[in-house]
C-alpha cells in the first residue's frame, strides 16, 4: 500500500474495491462509493450469502483471483449491519 | 457511451509510446490473440484517473525490465467497446475490470492483474508484481 488517498477530495476508500462483512450471513464485495448515516454505498457489487453460497472465505479467494462477479449496480449496506470493511486487494 | 476521443488520446499515447500495439476492433483483437504463440501482455486501458493513472506508469516501469513479453497489446475500456468485449472473451473466466492486465503464454492466461490489485498501490509496486510474472512466464526456458 502506498498510503495515499486514492481519489483526492473523496473518502479514503472512494473507488476502491472493498469487502463489507456484516452481522448476518451476507458479505458484499464491490467498489466503495461513499458512506453516510444510512450506511455504505457501493457500486458494481457481488453479494455472498453464507447460508446458501458456501464458505465466505472461498468466495473471497475466488473474487480476489478471478475478480468480482457483479450482480447489482448499486447497493447500500445498512450502517448497523456492518462489522468490517477491508480492501479486496489485501486478499490478493 | 464512449468518452470524448480527445480526452482519451493522451491516455492512449501513454501506452502506445511504450511499444504496445493498439487494438480497436474485434477483427484486430482476433488477429492478435487468436492462435496466440509465445508471451503477450494485454493491457486494458481505462479513463479512471487514479487506478489507470498508476497502471500506465507501472507498465512503463515493467517494460524496462530485462525480461518482458514478446508482444504487448492494448484495448481501451469505455472507448473501443467492441475490441474490449472481444478481448475479454479470451480470458472469460476473469471478471471484467479496468484497468487490468492479462499475461498470456501460448493462448493461456498465466497471470492476471485486476483493478483491485492496482487501486491505491504505487506504480513501482504494481510494476514489481508484473516483472515477477515476466520472470516466471516470459523467459526462454519457461
Amino acid at each position: 500500500m502506498s498510503g495515499h488517498v486514492f481519489h483526492p477530495g473523496h473518502a479514503e476508500l472512494h473507488g476502491v474495491t472493498v469487502v463489507v462483512e456484516t452481522r448476518g450471513s451476507r458479505t458484499y464485495v464491490g467498489r466503495f462509493d461513499n458512506e453516510d448515516e444510512r450506511g455504505v454505498h457501493m457500486l458494481d457489487v457481488g453479494i455472498h450469502d453464507e447460508q446458501t453460497g458456501g464458505p465466505k472465505e472461498e468466495y473471497l479467494r475466488s473474487s480476489a483471483k478471478f475478480g468480482v462477479r457483479t450482480e447489482h449496480r448499486q447497493v447500500t449496506v445498512p450502517a448497523d449491519q456492518i462489522v468490517r470493511i477491508s480492501r479486496l486487494g489485501e486478499l490478493s | 457511451m464512449p468518452y470524448n476521443p480527445a480526452l482519451v488520446a493522451p491516455m492512449r499515447a501513454e501506452v502506445t509510446r511504450l511499444g504496445a500495439k493498439e487494438l480497436t476492433s474485434a477483427a484486430e483483437v482476433d488477429a492478435a490473440l487468436g492462435d496466440q504463440r509465445g508471451s503477450m501482455l494485454v493491457f486494458i486501458n481505462s479513463v479512471c484517473g487514479c487506478a489507470a493513472g498508476n497502471a500506465r506508469p507501472a507498465l512503463g516501469l515493467a517494460l524496462k525490465h530485462s525480461v518482458v513479453p514478446q508482444q504487448v497489446v492494448t484495448v481501451f475500456a469505455g472507448q473501443d467497446l467492441e475490441a474490449v468485449a472481444r478481448a475479454r472473451q479470451y480470458f472469460a473466466e476473469y471478471q471484467p475490470s479496468s484497468p487490468s492486465m492479462a499475461l498470456l503464454r501460448d493462448g493461456e492466461v498465466v497471470h492476471f492483474v485486476h483493478r483491485h490489485q492496482i487501486e491505491g498501490r504505487s506504480p513501482q509496486a504494481i510494476a514489481g508484481d508484473l516483472t515477477a510474472a515476466f520472470d516466471k512466464f516470459c523467459g526462454a526456458a519457461v
